[in-house]
């Protein structure tokens, strides 16, 4: 039962996961890969362009264009647009909104989708010029980028919390392991906990394989209700509940927790299920201390308590607390703002039988989790939503 | 503890001279305001006149109740290391070939948070002290430094990029008959300078204090007339590619208005000494120093002029004077952009009537040359912008601030 006064996602359902493979560099622009991705949803749902009557778009390098350009170059004439240009968290909110737009009916088929290019020197630049507060306040400061931000966010949690780089390993060596059977997943040799903790040191206390590597691609979905989908015989989830919160904490002098604190509560009771209930776990990986900010704030464990949490826990597909069950941004790159779109397309997966990877048995109820934006010291955006497989 | 910087040793000529490279230096217009205050050396944040918060990144709007009412104002620059790291890969080139470098996260007494560069005597979890500083693309930066000085902490390397530390470096000045420029060679070479040069420009001809001037350490006279094209660049190909500093003391001080004067042979003199000068000085030595701004311990650093405070608004007793000052001055807002790139700096030191004979009638406060040879050596130190010398100097300065038409008419007296 839901105890909260929020409605509901009744009737709505998200499909069609689509991943444009990534790759390490391309010479193509982001409109290439958002087209690649849209192509292939339109392949997939065997819907003609004019009845795609919803757009969503996630990117950071398809500037001087925004979403409304887009509609123009892809031949596209939607009735509903929206742009969301939340790094991390862009996923969860352009699912929030597109399911709300399908549900009101001012939208019935809504392409969800994010896709970034990387040349050669394309993340220097979305570094150097990422907002104001970046510009005049970070990036001066040793051009470290998110790097040297999440270094300093790390270093302070784990000053406080007692937590070693060895937990952090354990995160990152799992999430390795489930991204071996991941056709395109850039990097796919294994790692050991040795490795982690012998590679070299990018700023105290990140290390290599701390980082995520740029890279190319796209990733989408598509929201739709029910019986649509089933016109369209497409296998969808259900969507159970969901949340989003900006800037939150302000007071706190470093980052130790994210939105999902505020709202976590809210997020389990419209769902009407517990922690104990998800078989499992997509966060934002960018960076691991923020996957344990992410697993105690949304309530696996206690503030203070996720090393804990992960040294008593398999985090593998096969394990106790299945967690990025493709290998995440760690392991298959990060496309851009289709960063925060792995998790979600890979929790439909999941969840209609179709990963890319390994399936986790009896994957019932997922949960993933977004996180984004250093606009200045931390990340600003961060936002869940707990899916459930279609009866 | 600082590693006390070692004598440079000599170059060796076959080695390729690093080209000098600068961090992004771009910035809101807001955030200028800290450009401001750091050229001055002063700390200053941006604090809501409404609701009194304290406020970094610099805003247009209170993030507690949203005023735009955001005056940047001098404040307490204590607080605590919270978190610090080492960054060792960067995507900036200036910055890549700096690596490691040390950033942290400072929490402000006064409320704010500031990523902050840090000083390699300061530990995570201590007291720290901050300071607004230029970095070597011009623009402010943040530097957190120990709470208590340490010793030789001016040969950190994080903050010797933010400075133009005379210790070592090679100087010249370009008047030496003067007060003032035998004040300024004395001071120079005190602080440890390796080679004073000291222009003169009519070798033949002694002047007050000729003996006294010889008799200073690593103090070598060199001929150097301004005024003359042929002179200033004959100085530059003998020895411009090793100085690294430039005071430019030569002056020309006549009292006196427009109207009173016959004809302008005065003002062309004063033009000539000042605004030409100042040319023939940037265009003979500028080339060379641009390219040296990164030349190791004794890289090329700054340009220092010397400008008497009312060029920033004319007093009619020194009327004329004024004018060329003025002309000086905006000569410097361009020669700053240009040497900008090669990472060495324009300092502009204002000062009121100088103990000197020129100024005999002017009442005091006036700003002795040893003073005024103190403040330059000072702002060097400190990697400072603009410096304004002496009660007058700092008068004239505030009372600018507030009205520029109230001050053009009471110096009109």
């Amino acid at each position: 039962m839901s105890g909260s006064t929020r409605m509901a996602y009744d009737g709505i359902v998200v499909c069609a996961p689509i991943t444009v493979p990534y790759r390490r560099y391309s010479a193509n622009s982001a409109h290439w890969w958002i087209g690649r991705a849209l192509q292939a949803l339109t392949k997939r749902s065997g819907l003609r362009l004019n009845e795609l009557d919803g757009l969503s778009i996630s990117s950071f390098t398809v500037a001087p264009d925004t979403a409304i350009g887009l509609t123009q170059h892809f031949g596209l004439s939607p009735r509903w647009l929206d742009h969301v240009p939340f790094g991390g968290a862009s996923a969860i909110v352009a699912l929030r909104r597109a399911a709300r737009a399908v549900q009101t009916g001012d939208a019935e088929f809504v392409a969800c989708v994010a896709g970034d290019t990387n040349h050669v020197d394309s993340f220097r630049k979305t570094l150097s010029t990422f907002s104001r507060f970046a510009q005049d306040a970070v990036y001066p400061y040793g051009s470290g980028g998110a790097n040297a931000s999440f270094a300093l966010i790390a270093k302070n949690y784990m000053n406080t919390y007692g937590v070693r780089r060895e937990d952090f390993g354990k995160i990152c060596v799992a999430q390795r392991d489930n991204a071996m059977a991941v056709p395109h997943a850039l990097m796919k040799k294994r790692l050991t906990l040795s490795d982690y903790m012998a590679a070299r040191a990018i700023s105290d206390p990140i290390h290599l394989f701390d980082c995520v590597m740029p890279c190319a691609g796209a990733e989408a979905f598509l929201v739709c209700g029910e019986a649509a989908a089933r016109s369209l015989a497409l296998k969808g989830v259900h969507l159970l509940s969901t949340i989003e919160r900006h800037n939150a904490f302000p007071e706190d002098a470093i980052q130790v927790r994210g939105g999902w604190a505020v709202d976590a509560g809210e997020l389990w009771s419209m769902a009407g299920v517990g922690p104990q209930d998800v078989d499992f776990v997509e966060t934002y990986d960018d960076y691991p201390v923020i996957i344990m900010m992410q697993l105690e704030d949304l309530g696996f464990c206690r503030k203070g308590e996720a090393a804990e949490f992960v040294r008593a826990h398999t985090l593998t597909n096969e394990g106790s607390f299945p967690h990025n069950t493709c290998g995440g941004q760690l392991s298959v790159g990060q496309a851009g703002a289709a960063g925060g779109y792995l998790g979600l397309v890979e929790a439909i997966r999941q969840l209609t039988d179709a990963p890319l990877g390994t399936q986790v048995a009896e994957a019932r109820i997922g949960l993933v989790s977004g996180f984004g934006m250093i606009n200045y010291d931390r990340g600003l955006a961060s936002g869940a939503a707990i899916l459930a497989r279609a009866a | 503890m600082t590693e006390p910087l070692a004598p440079p040793r000599r170059k060796n000529p076959l080695k390729k001279t690093r080209l000098p490279l600068i961090p992004q230096g771009a910035r809101s217009r807001t955030a200028h305001g800290l450009t401001m205050a750091a050229a001055e050396g002063r700390f200053a944040l941006q604090r809501c006149s409404d609701c009194g918060m304290a406020v970094y990144p610099p805003r247009d709007a209170c993030p507690v109740c949203l005023s735009p009412r955001l005056p940047y104002q001098e404040a307490d620059a204590r607080g605590v290391l919270v978190a610090e790291t080492t960054v060792r890969v960067s995507t900036d080139p200036y910055f890549r070939e700096r690596m490691p470098w040390r950033v942290g996260t400072v929490k402000l007494d006064a409320g704010p948070v500031l990523v902050a560069h840090l000083h390699g005597d300061l530990r995570e979890g201590e007291r720290a002290r901050l300071e607004l500083k230029l970095d070597k693309s011009g623009a402010p930066v943040v530097l957190a430094l120990p709470d208590k000085d340490t010793p030789h902490m001016q040969d950190d390397a994080q903050l010797r990029e933010m400075t133009c530390e005379p210790t070592f470096r090679r100087v010249l000045i370009t008047d030496g008959c003067t007060p003032v420029g035998q004040a300024m060679a004395r001071a120079f070479s005190e602080i440890g300078s390796s080679i004073v040069f000291v222009g003169v420009a009519k070798a033949w001809k002694p002047f007050a204090g000729m003996d006294a001037l010889r008799a200073v350490e690593r103090v070598e006279i060199v001929p150097f007339d301004i005024t003359d094209t042929e002179s200033v660049t004959e100085q530059a190909e003998q020895n411009g590619g090793r100085i690294d500093i430039i005071v430019n003391t030569a002056e020309h001080t006549r009292a006196g208005g427009i109207i009173e004067r016959r004809g302008i042979g005065v003002a062309r003199e004063e033009m000539d000494v000042r605004y030409f000068g100042l040319m023939r000085l940037a265009q003979a030595f500028g080339p060379a120093m641009k390219f040296r701004g990164a030349d190791g311990v004794n890289s090329a650093a700054a340009i220092v002029n010397l400008l008497s405070v009312y060029a920033l608004m004319n007093w009619p007793l020194y009327g004329a004077y004024s004018a060329a000052e003025a002309a000086c001055l905006s000569a410097t807002h361009s020669l700053r952009a240009e040497l900008r790139p090669g990472g060495v700096r324009m300092v502009n030191v204002f000062f009121g009537p100088l103990e000197t004979e020129w100024f005999q009638a002017v009442p005091p406060p006036k700003v002795a040359p040893k003073a005024l040879a103190r403040a330059v050596i000072d702002a060097l130190k400190r990697g400072l912008e603009d410096v304004f010398v002496g009660d007058v100097a700092e008068d004239v300065r505030a009372r600018l601030s507030v009205n520029p038409k109230a001050l053009e008419r009471e110096l009109a007296g």
